[in-house]
């Protein structure tokens, strides 16, 4: 398990002091021109030495995806740093924590994300339910300003930064990198076409890059405690601490930092207090988040909780939100409110995922009862490849994975029910 | 989902003279040019003043941002957060009922308010006080089930916590959000697993900024006025 004294949330409950004047005795805002005077290249170097990865579900290496970004001489606009904070995967609920307990990570985190990759601005887009955490957030925000960390010369660094809270309105699909530029711009949340890439042209049409709130939030601590500090934790590939957000069949659901490829089985004993019921009790888990394929109690005896185990097993860590199920769980039903969310979320842009989330859900309803025919099942799997891939954004796929996780482990129970529903009817007739 | 205007409109819809400050300094966040970019957090302040999203605000938003009407309601009526018709005055209470909360009882709460406040979703109880609806994913699914009211969450409800809820909005009591077990965050129940040591804070930071509005004001004035918020609408 991992120390206290490794954990780079040290405030994540909030019990501490939240001023800032506590949060630099904590660590937060040390020596930060000192850090940035080593450049920007170095920042980047060691971001991409550290290993880290994207902690809003896609995992692509943080430091490779700045990168990406021009030179102001190459590009002649303004770059921009945008904070996805729209944290809304069902089973997420990490960088809410962040936003309302440990703000001066996040800030700090971006103004040397913004200094690696040479913007003046940063945009934080937060979830519109998000309202106290957004206060708290600002109000962080304003002290920073008030003791010059933010602004002209930003820390002393000579850099200057501004950091800007915006926010949404009720829309998962805002979570998607360019619907959120959409969103930014004062329009609806519809996924842009790409390329072109937000690098090249994002907010405004100028360089932009969008990170992840715990992906940034990390940062400081990663300068500050080196690159192989951070890598020694998980497997290669797969570096770093991580938080997790344990909810549904546990008895102490929770949100937890940990070590990257922790054993699912230690996390759910260790930190959430065990499964309800116990663990010979546990039916499946959903590793990452509802967009991921869940895992069946077989396999999360093993399982260890990072980006290519979990891909290994054709589900993914995603956000790392465990969502837990037991034996008492009605799966369908469970899954089919997942098809339900999509349906609902969808943009409308694309016809395959406007018209296939509804149709999706309506067959995964009747599941439910086993009012259907068996052929179903395949015209469901077909329907849902046809929607996988076949969409601007990945909230087609999104939809479409946890119908065939489902289906690929639990397809016995569907059937069983639709058997029995038949057998019903003839009894009844 | 098919999401229109109200039947019934008013005359005309004026931003509070706190309000329309606030709005103007929100414009300086963005470049020049990008007034656009502000425009669900004024429908946003307009529905928390009025508590719904009108024609006429609409219409003057799209004023204020130099955008046409239309382009304005096609916002407001993409984003779920915006209600175009009227609510609860005293409460409209948003129940979560994504699968982690379903695993741990929305359903139960569901039922609590179809039973006390109405069968329907956004039908308002006769008084005009209290609405519901069932809401997607909130983000706090350690703290699930639980339910948005105004800028707050109540978490780890349970039915017989819910329906209490219920009973003391009804008779004009907001109780404090947060946990309604006495868990302080999202730490696990009991004794904690990680980052032990002295509670230094009374309450979370949601928690403490719903009693600085509902308590004693006490909140610093930073210098800078396009970031400072100093937020609490008019409602």
């Amino acid at each position: 398990m991992l120390k206290d004294e490794d954990r780079i949330f040290s405030n994540l409950y909030g019990m501490k002091d939240r001023s800032l004047k506590s949060s630099i005795r904590r660590g937060h805002w040390d020596d930060t021109a000192r850090l940035m005077k080593k450049g920007a290249a170095w920042v980047v170097a060691e971001i991409k030495e550290s290993g880290l990865r994207g902690r809003g579900g896609a995992g692509f290496p943080t430091g490779l995806k700045w990168s990406f970004m021009p030179k102001y001489q190459e590009s002649g606009k303004p770059s921009y740093l945008v904070i996805n904070a729209d944290e809304s995967e069902p089973g997420t609920c990490k960088d809410r924590e962040i936003l309302r307990h440990e703000p001066h990570s996040l800030i700090e985190g971006c103004l040397f994300a913004g200094f690696a990759m040479g913007a003046h601005t940063a945009y934080i887009y937060v979830r519109g339910e998000y309202i106290r955490e957004r206060e708290s957030l600002q109000i962080a925000i304003d002290e920073a300003y008030d003791q010059g960390l933010l602004g002209k010369n930003a820390a002393s660094s000579g850099w200057s930064f501004d950091v800007f809270v915006h926010h949404g309105a009720g829309a998962y699909i805002c979570g998607e990198e360019t619907a959120l530029l959409e969103s930014l711009e004062g329009k609806k949340g519809m996924p842009r076409m790409k390329p072109p890439f937000p690098a090249m042209a994002g907010l405004y049409g100028c360089p932009t890059t969008v990170n992840n709130v715990e992906s940034i939030a990390v940062v400081p601590t990663i300068l500050r405690r080196g690159s192989s500090w951070f890598s020694q934790f998980g497997r290669p590939n797969n570096a770093g601490t991580k938080l997790f957000c344990l909810s549904g069949h546990i008895n102490n659901p929770c949100v937890v930092e940990e070590e990257m490829s922790i054993p699912l089985k230690e996390l759910i004993d260790k930190h959430g207090g065990g499964v309800s019921g116990g663990w010979s009790n546990l039916k499946a888990v959903i590793p990452g988040g509802s967009s991921v394929p869940l895992l069946p109690a077989k396999i999360c005896e093993d399982a260890l909780m990072d980006f290519d185990w979990l891909k290994e097993q054709k589900s993914g860590l995603g956000t790392g939100a465990v969502i837990v199920m037991n034996n008492q769980t009605d799966i369908v039903k469970a899954i089919w409110r997942l098809s339900k969310f999509y349906k609902h979320e969808s943009c409308g842009q694309c016809t395959p995922c406007r018209e296939g989330t509804g149709w999706m859900m309506r067959v995964m309803e009747r599941f439910i009862s086993g009012n259907a025919d068996l052929a179903e099942i395949d015209s469901l799997l077909e329907v849902s490849k046809q929607v996988e891939g076949h969409t601007i954004c990945a909230l087609g796929d999104a939809a479409a994975w946890p119908i065939q996780g489902l289906m690929r482990h639990f397809r016995h129970e569907v059937e069983a029910r639709i058997k029995a529903n038949k057998n019903s009817n003839i009894a009844a007739e | 989902m098919l999401r229109r205007l109200d039947k019934k409109q008013p005359e005309s819809f004026k931003f509070s003279a706190k309000n329309l400050s606030w709005a103007r300094k929100q414009l300086k966040k963005y470049p020049d040019g990008r007034k656009q970019s502000a425009v669900i957090p004024l429908l946003f302040r307009a529905q928390e003043q009025e508590g719904w999203v009108s024609k006429p605000a609409i219409e003057v938003v799209a004023k204020m941002l130099d955008m046409a009407p239309i382009r304005v309601f096609e916002v407001a009526s993409f984003y779920f957060m915006f209600h175009l018709s009227p609510v609860g005055s005293v409460a409209h209470i948003q129940v979560c009922g994504t699968t982690p909360c379903m695993l741990r009882g929305s359903e139960r709460l569901i039922e609590q308010c179809k039973k006390k406040i109405s069968s329907n979703p956004m039908e308002v109880t006769h008084d005009g006080k209290i609405s519901w609806e069932e809401v997607e994913c909130l983000g706090a699914c350690s703290n699930a089930p639980l339910v948005q009211i105004g800028r707050d969450y109540y978490e780890d409800l349970d039915e017989a916590k819910f329906s209490n809820l219920i009973s003391n909005l009804i008779s004009g009591i907001k109780p404090l959000p947060g946990s309604q077990t006495d868990r302080f965050s999202s730490e696990p129940n009991g004794d904690l697993t990680s980052l032990k040591g002295k509670v230094e804070e009374e309450k979370n930071a949601s928690v403490s900024l719903f009693s600085h509005d509902f308590g004693k004001k006490k909140r610093s004035k930073a210098k800078h006025p396009a970031i400072n918020l100093e937020d609490k609408p008019d409602a």
